[in-house]
């Protein structure tokens, strides 16, 4: 479904990514961990297409599509997703009509009639009945006056209405207390697919307690070094970054 | 301050005697012993300047430069059909419409009140010497305070004067209604008003100021408002006059105990508007919400300067105030917040936000806190800049073109504000205006680029 090729990739002229190699298939659930400073959001955002990041070189295919030529937008009718670590702020625009919003604009692409206001309350009920919540946020303006653990809910909740292909979660589990946590985590399992695909960035080994990976891969400096099964996390947890934080890129 | 120049000086004397003579005949005597005072103040203080810090941000030379001379009274050429589209479904029965400042009585319908109630004009009210009127007209906005309001004192004529009498409810706002219409040469009206919420009562009023046409002329408007004991006054301005005229005005409120006293005001018209809001809690327990939006264009400029003065403990404030400035437009806003010794447990919030659409437009935002208590909460906060690239990222990245996610943003911006307003058929009005100026400010510079290619 995705291929990373070296990718090279930073931000205001520093280089931060520094030769990506990565492979996600359908039904796969990656992690990929790492210290402060490791690359792990700058991968996320130049997944999603963040004009702030220029890529220098390297190759991203997504369903043998070049990736890197796409708009935001035309990456979000593609397929791909990212809840973001900070969900932004929006004035004015209620939760309800942002998602409409982008839910029409993600059928316009599948070639789907839009939907009415009415029909897309339907369609928004048994989304929120799916995972469990309430549908307490929805005309709240967009993310205003979240709570940490509101927002990232917020985020899930966009990802379970848009049904992306792949999926990419920005250190969702940042700042969540343990039962927010749980919260995501069941939600985020609930809506896993044999055909789509979730890439977990994260700092710490809790989230994936609740979300169980099939892959772990751990960036250091911009490069992956060293992937493994679900295990690595562990080892990760008792022994810490400095484990692997050797010279030499092991994948 | 600057001394008016000679002739402008002139002007506004000798239009004052010729008022004197005819549009104030019949006014008792207390009334033009205030107007003859409010004259006095002017001829010594004249207009502001740009030197004086209140008015640094708003050059005001194109009106204390020019001469004005009184709008004419004449109202046969607005009719009906010109007053219609200004006024709410729900006020068609208890309307006061204005011409150029003046009562029309004919325009106007007013069967819809209760008993008690009284709505008519402040022209009438002070010659039929209402006590209401006598004890509370002036007595707010102070001719010394600002040289507009001065003017404005010294020539009430006309104006709407409102009475809620203790413990009525109003269901239905009652709207007034300011229509001016530019002249050949410039003209000027000073439209009046006094709204008196008496205790317990509860009441909501709109007050639209629209022009009648293109063209310039100026409205200097003043509104007193009284809020009595456990009173709740929602008052809304939509000041929408013809984009070349000018606006001063000010809004006086003076609150008692636990009242609640709420003003949205919504500045889309005139080339330059200079608006200052000025609220007075001065009873336990009342609070004040102030919310306000501006939507600009082309050379247009508005400025607001509030100020909230919490003058007894437990008093709560809110200030929300949207700008949203395109092309060469500029907008101002000051948040004054005083707290008086002794006004503890003050709870007050101001933001200010302000969204810039083009590299020409601009905006100034000054929050002043003078706080002589010590168990207060006061906070602000304030933003200006173009659309958040942040927020933009956000919209694409859920599959929602640029353009389109602009748009919904710079809406949201407005509609924020206008969702405060409580008169569902006025936020729509309003919703629709935002809309339509929105989708005309991106065909403008759909425009503009295509020329420049």
């Amino acid at each position: 479904m995705l291929e990373i090729e070296n990718l090279h990739a930073g931000i205001d002229g520093n280089e931060i990514l520094k030769g990506i190699d990565l492979t996600v298939n359908a039904g796969e659930v990656h992690a990929i961990m790492g210290p402060n400073g490791s690359g792990k959001s700058t991968l996320a955002q130049v997944l999603a297409g963040h004009p702030a990041y220029e890529v220098g070189q390297g190759r991203v295919a997504f369903e043998g599509e070049d990736l890197l030529d796409l708009e935001p937008e035309q990456r979000s009718c593609a397929g791909i997703f990212m809840a973001f670590q900070y969900p932004v702020e929006i004035h004015g625009v209620t939760n309800a009509y942002f998602l409409r919003a982008a839910l029409n604009a993600r059928r316009r692409c599948l070639g789907l009639d839009e939907l009415d206001p009415v029909d897309f309350m339907d369609v928004l009920e048994q989304k929120i009945r799916a995972i469990g919540w309430d549908d307490s946020l929805m005309n709240r303006a967009v993310n205003q006056g979240f709570s940490g653990g509101e927002k990232k809910r917020n985020e899930i909740l966009q990802m379970a209405v848009l049904e992306p292909k792949l999926a990419v979660l920005d250190e969702t589990d940042s700042g969540l207390d343990i039962d927010a946590l749980k919260t995501v985590a069941e939600a985020v399992n609930k809506l896993r697919r044999p055909d789509n695909a979730t890439i977990v960035v994260t700092h710490y080994q809790r989230l994936l307690n609740f979300i169980v990976p099939d892959h772990v891969h751990v960036l250091v400096k911009g490069r992956i070094v060293k992937s493994g099964g679900k295990e690595l996390a562990l080892e990760l947890e008792s022994l810490g970054y400095d484990w692997v934080k050797g010279p030499v890129p092991i994948a | 301050m600057n001394k008016p120049l000679p002739d402008v000086k002139d002007s506004y004397l000798s239009q004052f005697k010729a008022l004197s003579g005819n549009g104030a005949e019949g006014m008792p005597g207390w009334l033009q012993a205030i107007r003859g005072a409010a004259m006095e103040q002017f001829g010594a203080t004249g207009f502001p300047d740009s030197g004086d810090e209140r008015w640094r941000f708003s050059n005001m030379r194109q009106l204390t430069e020019a001469t004005f001379s009184l709008a004419p009274a004449d109202t046969e050429r607005i009719t009906r059909a010109d007053i219609d589209p200004h006024v709410l479904a729900s006020s068609a029965d208890q309307c006061l419409v204005f011409v150029n400042g003046r009562f029309a009585a004919d325009l106007s319908s007013l069967g819809g009140l209760p008993k008690g109630v009284v709505a008519t004009s402040i022209g009438t009210a002070t010659k039929s010497d209402l006590k209401s009127a006598e004890r509370h007209l002036t007595k707010y906005a102070r001719p010394g305070d600002n040289p507009f309001t001065a003017l404005s004192t010294a020539f009430i004529v006309d104006g709407g004067f409102l009475f809620i009498p203790p413990n009525v409810v109003l269901d239905k706002p009652i709207q007034l209604l300011f229509l001016s219409v530019a002249t050949s040469t410039p003209s000027v009206s000073h439209p009046r008003c006094l709204i008196v919420a008496e205790g317990g009562s509860a009441a909501s009023v709109v007050e639209v100021y629209a022009g009648h046409g293109a063209g310039d002329y100026w409205t200097n408007a003043v509104t007193e408002v009284v809020v009595g004991d456990n009173a709740r006054l929602e008052t809304y301005r939509i000041q929408q006059e013809s984009e070349q005229a000018h606006h001063t005005a000010t809004t006086q409120s003076y609150q008692a105990r636990d009242s609640v006293y709420g003003l949205t005001t919504v500045e889309l018209g005139a080339l330059l508007s200079r608006h200052d809001i000025n609220a007075v809690l001065d009873g336990e327990g009342a609070e004040c919400h102030l919310y306000g939006l501006s939507q600009l264009r082309g050379r247009q400029h508005v400025d607001h300067h509030t100020t909230i003065e919490h003058a007894k403990p437990h008093c709560n404030s809110w200030e929300y105030f949207n700008g949203i400035y395109d092309e060469r437009s500029r907008g101002v806003f000051t948040g004054r917040i005083v707290v008086q010794p002794g006004a503890q447990q003050t709870d007050s919030k101001q933001t200010n936000n302000n969204l810039l659409l083009s590299d020409a437009a601009r905006a100034d935002s000054q929050p002043q806190l003078e706080i002589y208590a010590d168990d207060v909460k006061c906070t602000h906060g304030a933003t200006l800049g173009p659309i958040d690239e942040g927020a933009l990222f956000y919209f694409r990245s859920r599959g929602i073109d640029a353009e389109t996610a602009r748009n919904l943003i710079t809406y949201g911006f407005g509609v924020e504000i206008l969702n405060k307003i409580g008169i569902g058929e006025l936020r729509q009005r309003l919703d629709d205006v935002l809309h339509s100026r929105l989708d005309e400010g991106a065909d403008r510079r759909r425009r503009r680029r295509r020329m420049k290619q």
